[in-house]
């Protein structure tokens, strides 16, 4: 394993409504506020009360990829996070419990046990959450930080509280740290300070904040898991950033009510996850016949039907690219990870306002759920807005088409409420003027040449969509190629893999459509072995892939347990497809979370 | 009957100037709905409305679903959205939300709305989105060719029901009342004046507001024709009713028999929630400019240090 500066994993488990949160957000800020890099994967179940959670936050002294394969320090809230992943631990991680209700079982060579005598500490506090706090001050003096740290950031979190929390969570924290410090050794790197300060945001906040800089006015959902946290971050900020939000009654609903929005020309959007998408179909159809331009972002979780809300998977690709009847146009793509997210939402609108079409972004659980640190002067709050050919400031010559057959396929576009320009769109087949050509008379003649008209516009701005780069070594032993969020644990997996020795170079894929078949194919046939990694049973993007190009890849990496991919579950995986005895790798899920 | 390739020459030029008269809020199209429909008395109803309140035609977005009547907005000197079968109140919540300016007007069917599109009125009912909502009300399947419809009446004989309809039908005005709808109405596509009358108070009215129309399919509903309706219809109006009695309003609205009642029969002042949105203040979104403020994108990169 790769041991390049610092590289720690702490993990709190217990049951929800133990409040794990806290001190995992007290923990993450502490590291970025140092400078360091974190990803935070939290394993949870569709519950409020009961069953486990284990929030893994994983920092490292450089950029985090993903949430690695080990533990350093466990946090054990209850007997049962204890029991699940006590066996899990390499020597030299330490576990932190409440020695008056957690037992140890027997632990692995070289794990060492941290007690916490938590009645004796806590002494008279009625607080139920203390031991969390208590756990904090023995975390922080096990990665050798100074208590003042915490002492800060308690003050900080607790403030509008009242003086009285405040102190009670300090003295607590002390306590647990004056117990640490006499009892137990610091972990073998403490943590790093100094660098440059970094944000924290998770995935669904990068997608909703990259809405509001891409202009995004108009903001609808019905909360569904995992995508609920774009609907949250939009209406805490609505007010501030202009935004109109609603929460409506179903996303149907949701899917028509952004098409209204974006039809008097805001920029509007929506989020939800695959059982939402698919009562929002129909109304993206409508969306490609009435040539309006919407964001709709299908936060994957592991399917079908209600499947496991709160576990990730990539299901959904062939759902987006057959969203809705019929034969049309729409943008697909599938971002790698939050800053990236942030960034696919401006170019995602610009090239939909361009097209005046649907787009389709695909996240999944673990890019929207997951926590990141970022760079702050890394995200473009002031992207470029390309609205294409929306008419502004338009003079009316009363001869108004909206769509208007033209070489682009591209027809000026005027919103309503201008005078001269009164005009209907409809989801009907229509000829340039908006009238139907669906009813009373068809004509196949012009119902032809605006089938060709959408398609033509659509390939127009699809032309200036960027083509997937090889990343790596050229002539590499192996290929891997990867779609979406499965880049960070391709990327690290990579990095092991060179250091023992076997070269490796990683194709990764964010655009799904317009795919660029042509320079996907020229480097994957080149390729000295191509294997593709990806969170679904049936191999959907190496499907997609082979209907683009006629490419076939040597060998797949798949899983489908909910979990995400752990880095050494790709290096297994790679290794095991090497000697040719087989096309397809599953890897064992070791956590059960 | 005017065919598309009648109309063909006949573009933006001859329309959306300043309507000297009624007619002139006529559309691109000729509708093609069957001679002696009752959509024609609606749309005539709804060209006089906005003509007597002096809506540019500019001003007005008319957003529809699929069906007979939700052809509607082709047959109007309006904006207008013809949308997916039971989705005119989502679309057109949107845009109202998105450009307050306009006068927004929902049309469609009893399908559309109070079937397909039901979950919809309840909720926008309750939200009171500042939009007005005809319903042309046929109690029928008609561009389906004669199925029963959310509001056909029991032991109905259709195409889909050989045998008579076993489902009572929804009461499109009690439900909404009870959703909380701030403006309920009936009218009848045969009295175009007091339908007028009622659409002219739907548009002024702050608020969503319901007008459910008996608009006779001639075609296939042989039960609900104009001589079943013209010998029942009363104007509450006439009765003295007090619309801000919802009680009263629901009793009237249940009645149906000898006499079956027309006007309004619910209004009350509460503030749509266009005026509760305090991002609405000011101009409309849609004109507003794109992107994020220095100072906004400030304020919300320090919530993440």
């Amino acid at each position: 394993m790769s041991s390049k500066g610092l590289d720690l994993t702490i993990a709190i488990g217990g049951a929800a409504g133990q409040g794990i949160a806290t001190p995992g957000n007290i923990l993450a800020r502490i590291l970025v506020r140092r400078g360091l890099h974190l990803y935070a994967y939290n394993a949870y179940q569709s519950i409020i009360r009961g069953g486990h959670i284990l929030l893994m936050i994983r920092t490292r002294d450089q950029e985090v990829h993903s949430h690695g394969d080990k533990v350093d320090v466990l946090l054990c809230l209850n007997q049962d996070t204890m029991d699940r992943h006590l066996g899990f631990l390499l020597p030299g991680a330490r576990v932190i419990y409440d020695a008056d209700k957690v037992t140890p079982g027997e632990a692995p060579e070289g794990v060492v046990l941290c007690p916490m005598p938590i009645a004796e500490l806590a002494g008279d506090s009625k607080n139920k959450l203390i031991q969390n706090t208590i756990a904090l001050g023995v975390m922080i003096s096990l990665l050798g930080v100074d208590f003042s740290v915490l002492d800060d950031a308690l003050t900080q979190l607790f403030k509008r509280k009242g003086a009285a929390v405040v102190d009670e969570n300090v003295s607590m924290a002390r306590a647990g740290f004056d117990h640490a410090e006499a009892n137990f050794d610091h972990v073998a790197t403490p943590l790093p300070d100094g660098g440059k300060p970094l944000a924290v945001w998770t995935g669904n906040q990068a997608l909703a904040m990259g809405g509001a800089a891409a202009g995004v006015k108009f903001y609808a959902a019905y909360p569904m898991s995992p995508s609920t946290g774009v609907l949250h971050w939009m209406a805490q900020n609505a007010r501030s950033a202009g935004i109109l939000v609603r929460q409506v009654e179903d996303e149907i609903g949701v899917a028509n009510m952004v098409i209204g929005a974006a039809h008097t020309g805001v920029r509007a959007m929506c989020a939800t996850s695959g059982g939402g998408f698919a009562l929002m179909t129909e109304a993206i159809g409508a969306a490609s016949m009435m040539e309006i331009p919407v964001v709709y972002i299908n936060v994957m979780r592991a399917g079908p039907s209600t499947g496991v809300p709160t576990k990730t998977e990539q299901g959904d690709l062939w759902q987006a690219l057959g969203a809705s009847q019929g034969d049309f146009e729409r943008f697909i793509v599938a971002p790698k990870d939050s800053l990236d997210a942030f960034h696919t939402m401006a170019d995602l609108f610009n090239y939909t306002d361009r097209a005046q079409c649907p787009g389709i972004l695909i996240s999944d659980l673990l890019i929207s759920e997951g926590t990141y640190s970022v760079d702050p002067d890394a995200i473009e709050m002031h992207p470029k807005i390309d609205r294409g050919a929306l008419v502004t400031d338009p003079s009316p010559n009363g001869n108004y088409l909206r769509y208007a057959l033209t070489d682009s396929g591209i027809s000026p576009r005027v919103t309503p409420g201008y005078e001269g320009f009164v005009h209907t769109v409809a989801t009907d087949e229509h000829d340039e003027d908006g009238v139907l050509i669906s009813d009373e008379y068809t004509h196949p003649h012009k119902r032809r040449r605006m089938v060709e008209k959408r398609a033509r516009k659509f390939k127009t701005v699809a032309a200036d969509v960027p083509a997937p780069v090889l990343e790596g070594p050229a002539g590499a032993e192996i290929t891997m190629v990867g779609c979406g969020s499965t880049y960070g644990v391709i990327r690290e997996a990579i990095e092991r893999l060179a250091d023992q020795g076997v070269v490796v170079n990683h194709l990764p894929i964010t655009w799904l459509v317009p795919f660029h078949a042509d320079e996907v194919s020229k480097i994957l046939t080149a390729a000295n072995k191509v294997l593709i990694v990806e969170n679904n049973f049936s191999g959907q993007f190496a499907r997609y892939l082979r209907s683009e190009t006629g490419f076939s890849a040597a060998g797949h990496i798949r899983k489908y347990d909910g979990e995400p991919f752990m880095p050494h579950h790709v290096v297994d995986g790679v290794l095991d497809l090497v000697k040719g005895d087989s096309e397809i790798y599953v890897p064992y899920q070791e956590m059960i979370v | 009957m005017t065919t598309v390739l009648e109309r063909d020459g006949l573009l933006g030029a001859e329309l959306d100037r300043t309507p000297e008269a009624a007619k002139d809020y006529k559309g691109k199209v000729a509708p093609d709905w069957c001679p002696g429909c009752g959509d024609f008395g609606v749309l005539n109803a709804l060209q006089r409305a906005l003509f007597e309140l002096g809506r540019q035609p500019h001003e007005v977005l008319m957003v529809s679903g699929i069906g007979c009547s939700s052809n509607l907005p082709g047959y109007i000197n309006a904006y207008g959205m013809h949308t997916l079968h039971g989705r005119s109140l989502p679309v057109a919540t949107g845009a109202k939300m998105a450009n307050h300016e306009l006068t927004v007007i929902a049309t469609g069917g009893d399908g559309d709305g109070y079937g397909i599109g039901g979950n919809h009125l309840a909720h926008i009912a309750r939200r009171n989105v500042d939009l007005t909502y005809l319903v042309m009300n046929n109690q029928i399947y008609g561009l389906t060719t004669g199925q029963i419809s959310p509001t056909s009446r029991l032991d109905m004989k259709t195409k889909s029901t050989p045998f008579g309809n076993l489902e009572l039908p929804i009461n499109p005005i009690t439900s909404t009342i009870m959703n909380g709808a701030s403006y309920v109405a009936r009218g009848y596509s045969a009295d175009v004046k007091h339908l007028t009358q009622l659409i002219k108070g739907g548009i002024e009215h702050e608020g969503f507001s319901l007008i459910d129309v008996f608009s006779p399919c001639v075609t296939f509903n042989h039960d609900n024709d104009f001589a079943f309706f013209k010998p029942r219809v009363k104007k509450l109006e006439d009765a003295g009713h007090d619309p801000t009695d919802w009680k009263a309003a629901c009793e009237k609205a249940m009645e149906w028999g000898d006499t079956i009642w027309t006007g309004l029969f619910h209004k009350t002042d509460r503030p749509s929630i266009d005026s509760l949105e305090p991002v609405l203040e000011g101009p409309p979104l849609a004109r507003r400019p794109l992107g994020l403020s220095d100072e906004q994108a400030k304020g919300i990169l320090s919530k993440m240090m």
